[in-house]
């Protein structure tokens, strides 16, 4: 477009934005309004974003006010943390590993390997849920964390993302350390890792993002109780009206914005990191 | 080799000893990854193809044989085509549903997409972070939370209703609607379940072949272009940086207008991210699950069904899970048809990108 503008196209270029950003960001006001209001208010005043009776019962009912151990949020919590972080430092460390090994080491078989990445990647993951039952069944860990961590702790996509960004860095650095008679993984831990700073945060939020919003992986390899539910399979079982009697939405998009939270958090603190992680992990559905 | 060979040696290339080392060095490093894909990936996925090929009802070993898991052949995936019964009627209507689906989601969150990034993208606009990020944030938060938050806002109760309710506009009851938008627009044109449309395809009539998605598959449809159109936008947001400024300037001192630039300058040369894009959507959309999951689970009258749904609930809540490998692989199989024949449609010889090559161009933002 050109820079001379004619003021009115101006002005329709700003309401069309901003009738798309109220689009895209309404939802969310009237979901943090919705939680803090009655069961009977949020029916009554689906639009409006000033609760009006105020009331703060969703959320004493999700940290444990009432004695209500259908729902047990904190658990559901802990498990969401426990379950992402584990996976989370396991795919920095293990992708960054294999994608070092891929791009820098000469090692037989690494364009067969690397060709079975890629074609690993392009499986659809709907059409891995029995195979992944399967296994975890076979293996006997079914309805343990050890199925829902172990198969999320190493992901090709992530490798593929340190693979290029080890491709695009220049290698002499880590040459002259090798030359100075450091260990390959010495040389990867405490040169290379160091350098590879940008690139291992993309892949942390990407991994965290990634396993904290999982769903379909843990409702197949877990039974469904609360002892194993994250705050996402959590979630989905309280709406799809498993657990629930009657709407609840207060409580319902309380427990949604509270599963939102963490991600949100990093997603604003680390912006331009998200921004490099879509375009370069896009192929994760 | 000594190392004064290596060091004078020209690229990268390394001494044996030292290749010796690398190469365990090199499979020890992969070895997790190995290992892991191996084990959850590689190796079920033939487990699956294997008992997609038996009766196995989820009890005992499926791997052993005898009265539990019998061998059947193919026969669970020509029941999905030629037996009457539910489950064939529920994965047709299933396909059918999804047909539907792509057909919307996928061009509409691509125009959406690239409209907002047309948008954010433009040298004059002010505060431009903040528009990319009001975009992109839907598509960070989970799947469930926001079909969560679409459970109320489309409720009979809800903001939309409350919205279309001020205009005057008499809203369905959206989740409880199974009339599909085609039939309702024939219905507009006095067409209701005619006589040629009664000939039978796979065990549904022409005319519930013909029904469009229904009103409640649409806020499934909403939900999706909405969640997923941020991501795409900022693919385009990155293409259209790559875009040479003389190009531009040229377009707009030949006097195009704005609609001939973009369709004549602009897109030839973000076909790449337009390319990737469209491919992400149809693998993306084929895969629909964990909307329809809290979304009613197939409701109304099957309308919401969708084949990676009906995978799992026929296996997880059916226990027919030869059936629901058999559905599962069916999928897997439509996906590499379409995005082959995408790319055929799509690209010229010339500058058949490989996908992956095309994101690496994509992450310079």
């Amino acid at each position: 477009m050109t820079t001379r503008s004619h003021p009115v196209k101006t002005v329709l270029f700003y309401i069309a934005l901003l009738a798309f950003a109220t689009l895209f960001i309404y939802p969310f006001f009237i979901q943090i309004a919705t939680s803090f209001k009655t069961d009977a208010g949020a029916v009554d005043n689906p639009l409006s974003l000033v609760p009006n009776p105020f009331s703060t019962a969703a959320w004493s009912r999700m940290f444990g006010g009432t004695n209500d151990s259908s729902v047990p949020i904190l658990t559901w919590t802990k498990n969401s943390f426990l379950v992402a972080l584990i996976v989370t430092v396991g795919r920095v460390f293990l992708d960054s590993l294999a994608g070092y090994a891929l791009s820098r080491l000469q090692f037989r078989g690494k364009g067969a390997l690397f060709a079975a990445i890629l074609a690993v990647m392009a499986v659809p993951g709907v059409a891995l849920l029995i195979p992944k039952f399967l296994m975890v069944n076979y293996l006997g860990i079914y309805d343990t964390y050890y199925a829902m961590i172990l198969p999320l702790i190493v992901d090709a996509a992530g490798v593929f993302i340190m693979k290029q960004f080890f491709d695009s860095v220049s290698i002499s650095i880590e040459e002259a350390a090798r030359m100075d008679g450091a260990s390959i993984f010495r040389t990867f831990w405490s040169v290379v890792l160091p350098m590879a700073r940008p690139a291992l945060i993309t892949l942390t939020i990407l991994s965290f993002q990634g396993s904290w919003n999982e769903f379909s992986h843990f409702l197949v390899v877990t039974k469904g109780t609360p002892e194993h539910q994250t705050l996402v399979t959590g979630l989905a079982s309280l709406t799809s009206g498993q657990l629930g009697s009657g709407t609840q939405y207060p409580f319902k998009l309380g427990t949604a914005l509270l599963t939102t939270i963490p991600v949100a958090v990093l997603f604003f603190a680390l912006q331009r990191y998200f921004v490099r992680g879509a375009n370069e992990g896009g192929v994760k559905g | 080799m000594t190392p004064s060979q290596q060091t004078s040696a020209p690229r990268q290339k390394r001494g044996g000893g030292i290749r010796g080392r690398e190469g365990i060095a090199g499979w020890l490093f992969v070895s997790p990854l190995v290992l892991i894909l191996g084990i959850f990936l590689v190796i079920p996925i033939f487990m699956a193809l294997y008992v997609s090929l038996t009766n196995w009802q989820g009890n005992g070993s499926p791997f052993t044989g005898g009265e539990g898991a019998q061998f059947v052949g193919a026969r669970n995936y020509l029941d999905l085509f030629t037996r009457d019964g539910l489950t064939r009627s529920n994965f047709m209507q299933s396909i059918g549903n999804t047909f539907y689906y792509v057909l919307l989601v996928v061009p509409l969150q691509t125009i959406l997409a690239l409209s907002l990034a047309l948008l954010v993208n433009n040298k004059m606009l002010k505060a431009k972070s903040f528009f990319r990020t009001a975009f992109y944030f839907p598509s960070v938060t989970s799947s469930i939370a926001i079909a969560t938050v679409f459970l109320f806002l489309f409720s009979n109760s809800g903001a939309v209703n409350a919205f279309l309710g001020f205009f005057g506009i008499d809203a369905p009851q959206w989740f409880s609607d199974s009339r599909g938008l085609l039939h309702i627009m024939f219905g507009w044109v006095g067409v209701d379940n005619p006589a040629w449309a009664q000939g039978d395809i796979l065990g549904r009539s022409v005319w519930d072949w013909l029904s469009g998605p229904s009103v409640a598959m649409c806020v499934i449809i909403f939900l999706v272009v909405w969640t997923t159109s941020g991501t795409f936008m900022l693919m385009f947001i990155a293409a259209l940086q790559d875009v040479p400024v003389e190009v531009e300037e040229a377009a707009a001192l030949d006097g195009t207008s704005q609609w001939q630039k973009l369709r004549l300058v602009t897109v030839p040369m973000i076909k790449p991210a337009l390319f990737l894009v469209i491919t992400l959507g149809l693998i993306g959309t084929w895969q629909v699950f964990d909307q329809i999951y809290v979304m009613g689970k197939g409701a109304p009258a099957g309308t919401t069904l969708s084949p990676a749904f009906l995978s799992y609930q026929q296996s997880f809540e059916n226990f027919q899970y030869g059936s629901g490998a058999a559905m599962a692989f069916i999928i897997f199989v439509i996906i590499v048809v379409l995005t082959r024949i995408q790319r055929r449609v799509l690209t010229d010889k010339d500058e058949r990108t490989p996908l992956f090559r095309s994101l690496r161009r994509g992450g310079r933002s």
